[in-house]
């Protein structure tokens, strides 16, 4: 890994001025790729893809190129490509800087998936918050139809793929898949039992691919360069470039994309500027979205930044949010913010997050203010298991996982404030 | 027959009939239910920043759709005011990554200076207040969004400063 000058997939673009326009693109070589590509068979586009090994950087981490090879060739009814951009995971966002900066590259990256997926019509699911952002993409569609980059021809290929921009309204919960495509159906956003999955049941009944927006910037890399390109990069079934949102206590809190397995020493010290108070003043780390367990500075000073390295420390890499603790912070306290958070962004449909989410809440808040009863540690481990994969989507589990990680990785911290009703960390 | 003149409810003007024409276009015509969002969106933007009751029937009545069923999609989403709001609608992140980056602190000062407190409208109808949830700038917090507009990178004082700045 060459740290001085990392590879540069997603974010190739976003330094140069006025980068969110078409000439600034083009200048780049932007739209290259996708004439190259439309000369191609569909099939050989999702070899590519297969080949680079990149799984979903929305937080689940499935191979994308497996997932576009689900859809049915030959459906009686159109073929959908979602991007899903409601990007709402608390510590998350860089996709917003993908929008804001280089919207084209994401329109290039879905012509081309669209093309091997042999869906004619798209939609970006932009999180309703995301004002400019979402400007930004409706004026770069406008440019790429003027080109002839969408709509009936494509350059002249007999190519054909609509693309439009749709606004949620603020919803965590419509970042999951089948709940987006509710949303985007027009109904409120509640996830959909699965199966049926919707690379064959998706928007309107139609076979849908549902991708994040990272995932689709990096689509013109990956075929511009190669597959076997791609996968050379980062580590073994982590292959790739991500880009890390480092926020909280650091020195330069920041968007990073960089080599897959870098260690999270290296990215919080080389790219954001070092913990706040120096590496011994770190208390944990949350590394992949509020959703993923902390881990302790123990597990920080060793573990990788891959999907496989942060699994067996006992998180996950999630969304690539890296929020960063120092010893200033009461984790009880910090566990009491994230479990109000899932308690209002449940959607109420399965009864045990609508009322799991906000019985957490309520003993974690209560355990913080110093009324916490013998027996809330242990009540809350139960409550985590009795949510934990037994709901219809992942918020269940998205709110249980860091009760359950915190209680694991600073039990000591949770007993202290029962047994004397206060903090141990002034 | 035109029932909304009859009611008096409120009708979207010439302008945002045309918006509500573009919209209509982003999806395939037998699903036009896919627009309500959308329209809901235009409505609020249209009819002084937040969802009626009035607005919520004229809206199921120009998207053919049953009030409830409208009103089950507007209650469901945070960003669909169904109370009136000010003329500023101060929104402050205060989860983890913001929070970490004392967003409390930013939301003191603004009660100082607003003279109003979480979840509350000042008595000249200028501002609400609120805390939200994440709002994806987490490597710029503490922020805020005031109407459209994100304010990244805050201090107490530079809120003050950015009320003050307020036409």
């Amino acid at each position: 890994m060459n740290q001085s000058a990392p590879v540069q997939i997603v974010f190739k673009n976003i330094h140069k001025s006025d980068s969110h326009t078409l000439p600034v693109y083009l200048e780049g070589g932007g739209y290259k790729t996708l004439a190259k590509v439309l000369a191609l068979t569909p099939e050989a586009v999702i070899e590519e893809v297969k080949k680079s090994g990149i799984r979903g950087r929305g937080g689940a981490g499935f191979p994308t190129g497996i997932k576009w090879s689900f859809i049915p060739r030959n459906s009686p009814k159109p073929k959908y490509l979602v991007c899903n951009a409601d990007e709402g995971e608390p510590g998350t966002c860089k996709d917003r800087d993908i929008l804001r900066y280089d919207p084209h590259l994401l329109i290039e990256g879905m012509i081309i998936s669209a093309f091997a997926v042999g869906s004619e019509r798209g939609y970006i699911y932009i999180r309703g918050e995301f004002n400019l952002e979402s400007r930004r993409v409706e004026q770069a569609i406008e440019e790429a139809y003027a080109k002839g980059y969408l709509g009936d021809n494509i350059l002249g290929k007999g190519v054909r793929f609509d693309l439009a921009v749709h606004l949620g309204a603020g919803a965590y919960v419509c970042g999951e898949e089948t709940a987006l495509l509710e949303s985007l159906e027009g109904k409120k956003g509640q996830p959909r039992v699965k199966p049926p999955f919707p690379a064959n049941v998706g928007l309107w009944g139609g076979p849908t691919v549902i991708n994040n927006v990272e995932t689709l910037a990096s689509i013109p890399g990956i075929m511009e360069a190669g597959g076997a390109w791609y996968a050379g990069l980062g580590v073994e079934k982590s292959s790739g470039t991500k880009i890390f949102s480092v926020s909280g206590h650091v020195n330069r809190p920041g968007n990073h994309e960089v080599e897959m397995g870098i260690s999270l020493r290296a990215l919080l010290e080389e790219y954001a500027g070092g913990v706040r108070g120096g590496w011994d003043n770190l208390k944990g780390v949350i590394p992949g979205g509020s959703s993923s367990p902390i881990l302790t500075r123990e597990a920080c000073e060793t573990v990788k930044m891959d999907y496989d390295s942060i699994a067996r420390a006992g998180s996950m890499l999630g969304s690539g949010a890296v929020i960063v603790l120092d010893k200033s912070v009461c984790v009880v306290r910090a566990l009491a913010r994230i479990s109000r958070f899932y308690r209002h962004e449940s959607c109420g449909q399965c009864t045990p997050c609508r009322e799991g989410t906000g019985w957490m809440a309520q003993i974690v808040t209560r355990i913080e203010a110093g009324g916490g009863r013998a027996g809330d540690i242990e009540l809350l481990e139960e409550l985590c298991g009795n949510i934990s994969g037994k709901t219809i989507c992942a918020l269940g589990d998205a709110a249980a996982m860091p009760v359950a990680g915190a209680i694991r990785a600073f039990r000591e911290e949770f007993v202290y404030h029962v047994e004397h009703g206060r903090c141990m960390v002034e | 027959m035109e029932p909304e003149i009859q009611k008096n409810l409120p009708r979207f003007s010439p302008e945002a009939l045309e918006k509500t024409e573009k919209i209509f276009k982003r999806y395939p015509p037998e699903y036009r239910e896919a627009a309500l969002m959308p329209i809901l969106h235009l409505a609020q933007r249209e009819f002084g920043g937040w969802l009626s009751a009035e607005v919520i029937e004229y809206v199921a009545g120009f998207m053919n759709l049953s009030p409830i069923r409208v009103y089950e999609v507007a209650s469901f989403y945070t960003m669909y005011n169904l109370k009136q709001v000010g003329r500023y609608h101060v929104q402050v992140c205060t989860n983890i990554s913001c929070w970490l980056c004392d967003s409390d602190s930013i939301v003191k000062a603004l009660e100082k200076c607003l003279k109003i407190s979480v979840g509350q409208t000042s008595e000249d109808g200028r501002f609400t207040l609120a805390e939200v949830e994440c709002l994806g700038a987490c490597v710029n917090a503490p922020m805020l969004q005031i109407n459209d507009d994100y304010h990244e990178h805050l201090t107490p004082e530079k809120v003050v400063g950015i009320i003050g700045q307020l036409p």
